[in-house]
């Protein structure tokens, strides 16, 4: 440690007071091992104010609200406005989300998302695929009347919809389209567009990548750029840094791999001519909280600091909307065990604790068997009580940026904060995160973090309670019910689907899609506005996707083990 | 019974089927096979049933390895009957992800050697696929000596 620091900052007393605490802690400590964090930060055992000295308050901290926002992105807060709850439902047909949602609004939910079927983000009708997947991972959605249904009786002007919606964004063209047919004005509709970084699912989540890289950029800036003239209050983009964490970045990898995706977007944006004053505002965030307390409260912080200083220095807005970091947070899986998985409830509670504590917008929670199968009702439950203990019995919540002036938190988010702006130096230097997916050193990174960290599990250097260490010698099982939809609810479905495609208006169809071509074709078109248009003449899910794979190539993602 | 040379490697195909994309699990596994020596074909998520039994044939295979953490794995009961019908009875298949204990059974009635679930360790699936391929390889040379 620098003991010239020391004396600088603290009296000469308290200077020589740490140095015999040093002597004493050498002799007592017989353990030498070096401790570091996932992202390879080493852990000391103490922090004083030679780490952190309340001298920078104001350059590093400063008010919520301003910058440099590390306490926040709002002056209030957690305190004016809590975290939006907001879990993923989806499953099975149109009419089993609409019970859900109706349980869930009549429950006081407000913000609430749509899960397709994996089949909808293969970017596939259902009649396209083995009915044996269909709707048993999310609700399959192909058609304007599937979308109708699945909000049958619920005022779409009330809620906030996360839709995992990957590009050709599918889905909020449908949505747009009930909302028309309702006669709701589309300044209306609020929530996001969820998977909409293309980047992250070349890299990362690969089931979501559907259109060729150049094509779903252009997707991806059509998109931005039709919802700021027409969907105002909606959020076209939400950069992601959950795919890449859970494919195995570490955590300071994955807030750089996410903000160096930000600014690619944001350069493309502003290549066709948007103004950043006006998109910066639309951009929202989506991170992974792993179990690694101190290191996800470092992470988001310090991420939080980046981006406004980013945005302000490399793109000059001054719209102090545009400075905030807005964040959705997911509890991480991966950290989930199968072992002992009642024991997933605490880790899932110091997880959201970690959230919470960095300021997050809204959470979801996972639920505890989700290792198991896919989550029951219970469990998810339960998920959600876990928020409800840690705001509303534990109190956590009614401070704002309670671990601010921690010498660890604050040191931590310090070094956290040169890692990443290492990483993103690195995606700079390889020219912008476009090139550096297209090129595979994103790839390569993560898998070489996935199975370092890995080789540590193996070796007992991190343990896994229940896996690794603490095992229970032939444990047994818990058996949970599975819930999937009933061969004939699906059947039904398909015959829905193939009736709908009789039924249509074949003269409007085929104008629909012909204009979609010509969109597809015609660069100088925004390619979502005739996807919108296209969903109002018939044209499906699966269709569109064909359409727009066809003429701007099919997405195979660069997959490097 | 035949012997096989000293030369002899194991070779897996680690893939997935289906629809779901999660590959964390099935790149950590191919990479630490190749580690272990072994010859690794590893392919993107979303093959069919029929790509991969034309891959086994194609490359020879000695093991499948389908990595499975959405439903997909229900996919896999075909897989063996698609497998059989190609004479590839002697090829070990084996299941690793999310795996409920329902499925779990039907998998193994339908033929596939052994599900891991998440928490085995590398060095498990490794020994288990290193044993596997190489009963597997001994029974396709029997096979073949058998059939001449």
């Amino acid at each position: 440690m620098n003991k010239s620091n020391v004396v600088e900052l603290a009296s000469p007393s308290s200077a020589s007071e740490f140095e015999n605490w040093e002597k004493e802690y050498e002799r007592a400590q017989s353990d030498k091992k070096i401790i570091e964090n996932r992202s390879g930060i080493e852990i000391k055992p103490l922090y004083t104010p030679c780490d952190w000295n309340e001298k920078y308050y104001s350059e590093k901290l400063g008010y919520p609200g301003q910058i440099p926002m590390t306490r926040g992105i709002y002056p209030t807060m957690h305190r004016g406005r809590t975290w939006s709850q907001r879990q993923l439902i989806g499953m099975g047909v149109p009419e089993d989300y609409n019970n859900r949602l109706h349980e869930l609004l009549a429950a006081g939910n407000t913000a609430i998302s749509l899960i397709p079927c994996n089949s909808v983000y293969r970017g596939y009708d259902i009649d396209e695929v083995d009915p044996k997947l269909l709707g048993t991972c999310g609700v399959v959605v192909n058609t304007i009347d599937d979308m109708d249904r699945c909000f049958k009786g619920i005022d779409l002007v009330k809620l906030s919809t996360a839709l995992n919606d990957p590009g050709p964004f599918t889905l909020l063209a449908l949505l747009l389209g009930v909302a028309k047919r309702r006669n709701v004005d589309w300044s209306n509709i609020t929530g996001t567009s969820n998977q909409s970084d293309y980047l992250s699912h070349y890299v990362a989540n690969h089931m979501f990548f559907r259109v060729s890289l150049e094509g779903s950029r252009r997707i991806l800036v059509d998109h931005i750029a039709f919802c700021q003239e027409h969907v105002p209050n909606w959020n076209p983009l939400s950069v992601v840094g959950q795919h890449t964490q859970q494919a195995g970045a570490t955590p300071a990898e994955a807030m750089a791999f996410t903000i160096s995706a930000g600014i690619q977007y944001a350069e493309d944006c502003i290549a066709r001519g948007l103004d950043p004053e006006k998109f910066l505002e639309r951009f929202t965030f989506f991170f992974d909280i792993s179990i690694s307390f101190f290191e996800e409260i470092a992470k988001l912080r310090a991420g939080r600091r980046i981006w406004q200083k980013l945005v302000r220095e490399r793109f000059g807005v001054s719209n102090p909307k545009t400075w905030r970091f807005k964040f959705h947070g997911q509890t991480s899986g991966v950290d989930l065990t199968r072992q002992q998985p009642l024991n997933n409830i605490a880790r899932v509670t110091i997880q959201a604790m970690a959230g919470i504590f960095s300021g997050l917008q809204s959470l979801h929670t996972d639920s505890y068997d989700e290792v198991l199968s896919v989550p029951t009702k219970e469990a998810a439950r339960i998920a959600v009580a876990t928020q409800n203990i840690v705001k509303e019995e534990a109190h956590c919540a009614d401070v704002i940026d309670p671990l601010a002036g921690s010498y660890y938190v604050e040191s931590l988010t310090d070094e956290m904060e040169d890692k990443i702006l290492e990483v993103i130096r690195l995606i700079d230097d390889a020219g912008g995160m476009f090139q550096a997916v297209d090129h595979g050193l994103v790839q390569q990174m993560i898998g070489e973090s996935a199975r370092n960290f890995q080789q540590k599990v193996e070796s007992g250097e991190e343990t896994i309670v229940g896996v690794n260490k603490y095992k229970i010698e032939n444990e047994e099982l818990e058996v949970l019910p599975l819930e999937r939809p009933k061969p004939e609810v699906i059947e039904a479905q398909l015959k829905k689907l193939s009736l709908y495609k009789k039924n249509r208006d074949q003269s409007r169809f085929n104008l629909g899609l012909s204009a979609l071509q010509k969109a597809a074709q015609n660069e100088n078109e925004n390619l979502f506005g005739a996807i919108v248009d296209a969903v109002s003449y018939g044209v499906t899910h699966g269709e569109i996707n064909q359409v727009v794979r066809q003429e701007l190539g099919f997405g195979h993602p660069q997959i490097i083990p | 019974m035949s012997k096989l040379p000293n030369s002899y490697r194991p070779k897996v195909i680690v893939t997935k089927v289906g629809l779901d994309g999660h590959d964390r699990g099935s790149r950590i596994v191919a990479s630490y096979l190749r580690d272990a020596g072994m010859e690794v074909v590893y392919t993107p998520p979303w093959q069919s049933v029929l790509s991969v039994v034309r891959l086994a044939l194609d490359e020879d295979a000695d093991v499948i390895g389908i990595s499975s953490l959405a439903t997909d794995h229900l996919l896999v009961p075909e897989l063996m009957q698609a497998l059989k019908k190609s004479r590839m009875e002697h090829v070990c298949v084996i299941v690793g992800g999310i795996v409920p204990p329902d499925d779990e059974v039907a998998l193994l009635d339908s033929g596939v050697s052994k599900v891991f679930h998440p928490g085995a360790s590398l060095e498990e699936i490794s020994e288990f696929i290193r044993n596997m391929a190489e009963q597997a390889r001994i029974n396709a040379i029997s096979k073949f000596e058998g059939s001449i």
